[in-house]
């Protein structure tokens, strides 16, 4: 783990991770929609294990880093818009 | 009655799965279920949801110790939950992680006490007639369907499996994607490490980078115990995948495009493995070399009319099965597709009538339609869409109500409110008439 970004890095991160995720699934929803603080699972976007694979493909390709489920945070990371967003911030390679 | 093993093992020495921690032979096995066994609740039922696919194995073995029932239902909605419990009252939860049991009694997996493993002297055994485990179908009324498996015939699968992949000869470590619980990973994790002699690893990898993990983590030769989405997500990560001697797919068609880049990508060959919750497996076939189906020893088709019955071997009764499949004369089989009414997606199942009745089911809905658009690809996945008659409420609380009701791969995206229906003179919806709504409401805009 890379230190932790400064909330600026996450903020700045978020319009795209949000354009990212409404491309990758074919989202109903514009991606300024998304509520950075908002669940993505459940009553949420309502997204699914499904997505996420679909989701940490886009991120590797673009990020350049391989997302693991034996990360003690991994359901934190898949909480909020914001969450997710950090976590790119903090392992992108590129 | 007739008792069966609990593991097919020749040695009680023999490595029976792989955690993070190292092996687990098949004495130290024995001797944690026997522990798990004397701390299992009274309740007949075992609603086993173990995300480990260890402890699942031992939560399943202990509860055969108790002479229990497994129930593997197809998903863990809050309705499936109430439906258990209405069916079977005595029925406990045994967890080893975050999950809504609502008011079932549960059970979290206990720190088993100091166990000495080398006092155990011998397998157990499991009378071959005991209800092992009962899974579960979604019903076309709203109800699941339960199908339940004796101890014997569970064997007879995991030996039949055993054979058919060579593992009787060649033990392999398996890495599963798939869950212990469903059919699928149910028969080829935790029935391939019982009785094909064959250990598995003890984790779920997800992520394309965990898969690689998990299969550096086990001693080869390998069996990688995938499906078809799985494996596509792997190859399209592009990571260094290490050796590989078998790949197994099921639960959903794979193209023979993604069958032959497996391969490829693996250097092993990838058999398909074709079987039902209701059946259990029934045939595999190598995608590459041939479309054709083996039948699994013991197992023979039968078909009367329209329909073609499995029979024999490990199958429990004569089970009709829900494809169109086409019989050749060497006595191996084509499929030709499934009932239109039936749903696969991401290897669940489930039926429209199913959806429709669940969705019409909720206060306020006046009419509503799920639609499986044509498929995009193969081994894409396909989303259903619903249309939905609900004046005075939002799409947002219909889905809500929904996610109550059923699994949450088979929610609608999108949901289209509409004023009516287009249903014809007679009440009818025909296909067509959906397929051309879909075209009018839903159209994905290539950003």
């Amino acid at each position: 783990m890379s230190e932790n970004p400064s909330p600026e890095n996450v903020d700045a991160l978020l319009p795209e991770v949000a354009e990212l995720i409404v491309d990758a699934l074919n989202l109903e929803v514009a991606p300024n929609e998304i509520e950075a603080d908002a669940p993505l699972f459940g009553d949420g976007l309502g997204l699914d294990s499904i997505d996420v694979l679909e989701i940490a493909l886009v991120i590797s390709k673009r990020y350049g880093f391989q997302l693991r489920s034996d990360n003690e945070d991994n359901v934190r990371i898949f909480t909020s818009l914001r969450t997710l967003s950090a976590h790119i911030a903090s392992q992108r390679t590129k | 009655m007739n008792g069966v093993p609990l593991l097919g093992h020749a040695s009680l020495d023999d490595i029976f799965a792989w955690r993070a921690a190292g092996p687990v032979r098949v004495r130290d096995f024995i001797a944690e279920a026997e522990a798990l066994a004397a701390l299992l609740p009274a309740g007949r039922h075992q609603l086993n949801v173990c995300h480990d696919r260890y402890r699942f194995t031992l939560g399943f073995a202990a509860g055969l110790l108790r002479g229990k029932t497994s129930l593997q239902p197809a998903s863990q909605s809050a309705e499936t939950l109430r439906q258990i419990e209405a069916t079977c009252p005595d029925v406990y939860c045994l967890s080893d992680g975050e999950f809504d049991s609502l008011d079932l009694p549960r059970l979290d997996f206990p720190a088993l006490p100091a166990v000495d493993a080398a006092q155990v002297a011998k397998i157990p055994s499991i009378p071959g007639e005991l209800i092992a485990a009962r899974l579960f179908t979604s019903g076309s009324t709203g109800r699941p369907v339960a199908h339940d498996k004796s101890w014997g015939k569970l064997v007879l699968n995991g030996r039949a499996e055993a054979e058919r992949l060579g593992l009787l000869r060649q033990p392999h470590s398996i890495v599963g994607t798939v869950p212990a619980q469903h059919s699928y990973g149910f028969e080829s994790t935790v029935l391939l490490a019982l009785h094909g002699n064959s250990p598995f690893w003890s984790g779920k990898p997800f992520y394309p980078q965990d898969i690689v993990a998990a299969l550096q983590a086990v001693p080869a030769p390998r069996l990688l115990v995938t499906t078809p989405f799985h494996l596509s997500a792997l190859l399209a990560a592009g990571l260094e995948i290490p050796a590989v001697d078998l790949l197994l797919s099921a639960t959903a068609p794979l193209s023979a495009q993604l069958a032959r880049d497996a391969e490829a990508a693996c250097r092993a060959p990838l058999h398909e493995i074709y079987g039902s919750t209701e059946s259990g497996q029934l045939a595999s076939r190598r995608t590459t070399a041939d479309l054709a189906w083996d039948l699994l020893p013991g197992v023979a088709l039968e078909q009367q009319d329209e329909t073609t019955f499995a029979v024999g071997g490990h199958v429990e009764g004569r089970v009709p099965l829900s494809d169109l499949i086409e019989i050749r004369a060497d006595g191996r089989f084509l499929l030709h597709g499934r009932h239109a009414d039936l749903i696969n997606i991401a290897g669940k199942r489930t039926s429209l009538a199913y959806l429709n009745h669940q969705i019409a089911a909720i206060a306020g809905v006046v009419d509503a339609a799920f639609f499986l658009p044509d498929e995009e690809s193969v081994d894409g996945i396909t989303r259903l869409c619903a249309f939905v008659v609900a004046p005075g409420l939002s799409s947002r609380q219909i889905v809500g109500e929904l996610r109550q009701r059923i699994d949450p791969i088979f929610l609608p995206r999108p949901l289209v409110l509409l004023d009516e229906l287009p249903r014809n003179s007679t009440g009818k919806l025909p296909r067509n008439h959906l397929q051309a709504l879909y075209a009018e409401k839903v159209t994905h805009v290539d950003r």
